[in-house]
């Protein structure tokens, strides 16, 4: 016969075959955390770091830095969100304290998550807070109005080329 | 596997097909699949073209007057769907099973009986595609390129069947593409050394292993998707420690490979066409089989060129800007090695050279805008505009498509054994090239301009680039009228055609009769013959 004289498909061969397009579906999965440890390092994502301890930086009092803050909501999250100060001069290695003021408009209990984001990316990395209402969930009384508190440090090491820093958040609403 | 082996060998018992309905179900023959293939994704051509047809209706003039936005958005969604996964990938493989096992002397594919499950999920897959259209809230309108959170939080419910359309496309190509693989390493020739294998057959393998590297990624993130729609994950959700941008890496992971398994094919058609009709052997064998390599390697590193404006660093931006300049190199070997073949060659005009020859100019032309769109600076201006629709149209239509309708045209003697009628194909050719630069050259101007994708409404001052866009439209439309009448011309009534019709036509196919008969190369070829049929020498 003919045939036999083509090559047979080895098991071996078929094995490496299907084994790519599994291998490749698990890749896909396996970008999950890539990406959340390249952001870690590189602060691409604009997501901030924090600090455990109010720590010493070396600080230049010469140097300031504009941070602006911004506030926006998701659709269907009915809270009135937005920064107590819209922008502060700030000087890197000093730690700050500033807040933001959500108020419920409804009659209902709310629950939320704020997510930060921090422009430019390259600043993200150095840009730390001590204290976030961010941290955890928060829950707003019907009608209730808060304000929530933030404190956080530019540290040194931030390129001096950057000028101004914007920190935004976005409040999601969570079920419970 | 012994077992496919034996069933090749036990076909060779009978002499054709079975007759009715069940050859076409049951069948594991190459050409049967082949055909079936082709057909399927033309009458997808046909659905994905009447979709574009609203939507080149409702931008005929500013304002609204067909269709609500919301619809409008579902148009350009399935139009894009359908043409990239039911018209361009099927009519690829399809060219794939009935010519490489001719072109490399093998009697059939290597895994018939996966063949014939692969090409028959693709009807139950376009069916649930285009079913959507008709369930409460619509069908998809994100896109094709389905961003998170627009289809998870936000999108319509028959975004679920979506997803499962697309798992059952992921796996026709990746058993399509995996049958390839096996078919050309293992079924070729005994004789046939790899640097032998014509450049279809090279495209098609790299092909293949882009298909069985990326569709799989594309399966991880509609399957993300899924879960997070469905079951709480928050893979793409950022209230749960997701992020939408990753959806976007991940999507064009799968994305930008996927547009070089609808191109390279193509490459491989142009490449056995134009040594055909300029009676010349191709020039640069070897470095258009490496320069298909690189590409299909850089495909895989370049993905963020479509994220400038996801506010990447720098340094990123600078990466994939340079990567994506590289492409031109070997991309720039391959035209330039269509244009050596030419040299000095002594030319004849047949439709399938006159569409060979205008894939290469306008190939290129959308080869250019693609290396405008890649300049990070410069996308600010282009990203989401009609700029980018008119780069992809001219390397999808006037490249994708201009190949496989090459290839038609190219090959149809040798599947039906008839010839095609030569003055209507011309007819056909200059319609469609003159229609289709209608339609999408004015686009380039309303790009930079700055008239934004995916709207169905428009500011006044872009009307009259529209208005020429929209009549260009709906001459391209009309056109495959013609090109049907041609091809079912050609089968009921086309003269008869010799088995090398084109008198300097080289390859393996062309040594067996016309049409092609049901069982080929029972005996492989011998060194002899392969090197006489070879692109080369």
């Amino acid at each position: 016969m003919a045939e036999m004289e083509r090559k047979k498909i080895t098991k071996g061969f078929w094995i490496k075959l299907v084994s790519v397009p599994i291998l490749m579906f698990f890749f896909a999965y396996a970008m999950v955390p890539i990406y959340e440890v390249l952001c870690d390092i590189t602060g691409f994502n604009g997501k901030t770091g924090t600090v455990e301890t109010e720590q010493l930086y070396e600080v230049n009092e010469e140097r300031i830095v504009s941070v602006s803050f911004f506030a926006s909501t998701s659709p269907g999250f009915p809270v009135q969100f937005a920064p107590k100060v819209n922008s502060m001069e700030v000087v890197p290695g000093k730690f700050y304290t500033t807040s933001y003021i959500a108020k419920n408009t409804t009659d209902e209990m709310i629950y939320g998550q704020a997510i930060p984001s921090v422009a430019p990316t390259d600043a993200a990395l150095y840009f730390k807070k001590l204290e976030c209402f961010c941290f955890v969930k928060q829950g707003f009384k019907p009608n209730e109005e808060v304000e929530m508190e933030l404190r956080f440090v530019i540290e040194p090491e931030m390129e001096e080329r950057i000028k101004d820093v914007s920190l935004s958040y976005n409040f999601y609403k969570l079920d419970s | 596997m012994s077992s496919t082996t034996t069933a090749a060998a036990h076909d060779d018992h009978h002499h054709g097909p079975e007759k009715g309905l069940l050859r076409w179900i049951k069948t594991t023959n190459h050409k049967d699949i082949g055909t079936l293939y082709l057909w399927f994704s033309f009458v997808m051509l046909l659905v994905g073209g009447a979709l574009a047809m609203g939507i080149r209706a409702e931008l005929l003039q500013p304002g609204l007057q067909l269709f609500e936005p919301q619809f409008f958005n579902q148009l350009t969604t399935m139009h894009g769907l359908i043409m990239v996964f039911g018209a361009i990938m099927p009519a690829f493989v399809g060219l794939a099973n009935w010519l490489i096992p001719m072109m490399v002397g093998a009697p059939d594919m290597a895994l018939p009986r996966m063949n014939n499950w692969s090409f028959w999920i693709l009807p139950f897959a376009g069916a649930i595609l285009i079913s959507t259209f008709f369930m409460e809230g619509g069908a998809p309108a994100f896109g094709w390129t389905f961003y998170a959170p627009l289809s998870t939080t936000f999108a319509p419910d028959s975004t679920d069947f979506f997803i499962f359309a697309v798992h059952l496309l992921g796996f026709s190509s990746i058993m399509g593409s995996i049958n390839i693989i096996a078919t050309v390493l293992n079924m070729k020739a005994p004789e046939m050394r790899l640097m032998d294998m014509p450049l279809f057959v090279w495209t098609w393998l790299i092909t293949s292993f882009l298909l069985i590297g990326a569709m799989p990624v594309l399966a991880g993130a509609v399957t993300m998707m899924l879960t997070d729609r469905n079951f709480g994950t928050a893979f793409f959700d950022a209230t749960g420690g997701g992020d939408p941008v990753m959806f976007q890496h991940i999507f064009w992971f799968f994305g930008h490979p996927e547009v070089y398994i609808m191109i390279l094919p193509a490459f491989g058609i142009i490449s056995h066409i134009i040594p055909t009709f300029a009676r010349k052997p191709l020039f640069g064998y070897s470095s258009m089989v490496y320069a298909t390599a690189s590409i299909a390697f850089l495909s895989y590193i370049v993905w963020a060129h479509h994220m400038f404006l996801t506010g990447m660093p720098v340094a990123g931006e600078l990466y994939f800007m340079y990567a994506t300049m590289l492409i031109a190199v070997p991309t720039g070997v391959k035209v330039f090695n269509w244009v050596a073949t030419m040299w000095k060659g002594s030319m004849t005009f047949e439709t399938p050279m006159l569409w060979a020859l205008s894939f290469v100019f306008l190939f290129t032309i959308g080869g250019f805008s693609g290396l405008m769109l890649g300049i990070a600076p410069a996308d600010i201006q282009y990203h989401d505009t009609y700029f980018v629709v008119a780069h992809f149209h001219y390397v999808l239509v006037t490249g994708a498509l201009w190949g496989i309708i090459a290839a038609v045209f190219y090959w149809l003697p040798k599947w039906t054994g008839k010839m095609y009628n030569e003055t209507l194909g011309k007819v056909h050719f200059w319609w469609s090239l003159i229609s289709v630069n209608v339609l999408f050259f004015p686009q380039h101007f309303l790009g930079l301009a700055g008239m934004p994708r995916r709207i169905p409404d428009y500011a006044l001052q872009f009307a009259d680039f529209n208005y020429i866009s929209s009549i260009g439209a709906f001459s391209f439309g009309l056109s495959f009228l013609l090109f049907t009448y041609i091809v079912v011309d050609c089968i009921r009534n086309g003269k008869p055609a010799d088995e090398r019709p084109w008198p300097s036509a080289k390859g393996l196919e062309w040594t067996l009769s016309s049409p092609a008969a049901y069982h080929s190369f029972g005996e492989p070829p011998t060194r002899a013959e392969i090197l006489a049929e070879s692109q080369h020498s």
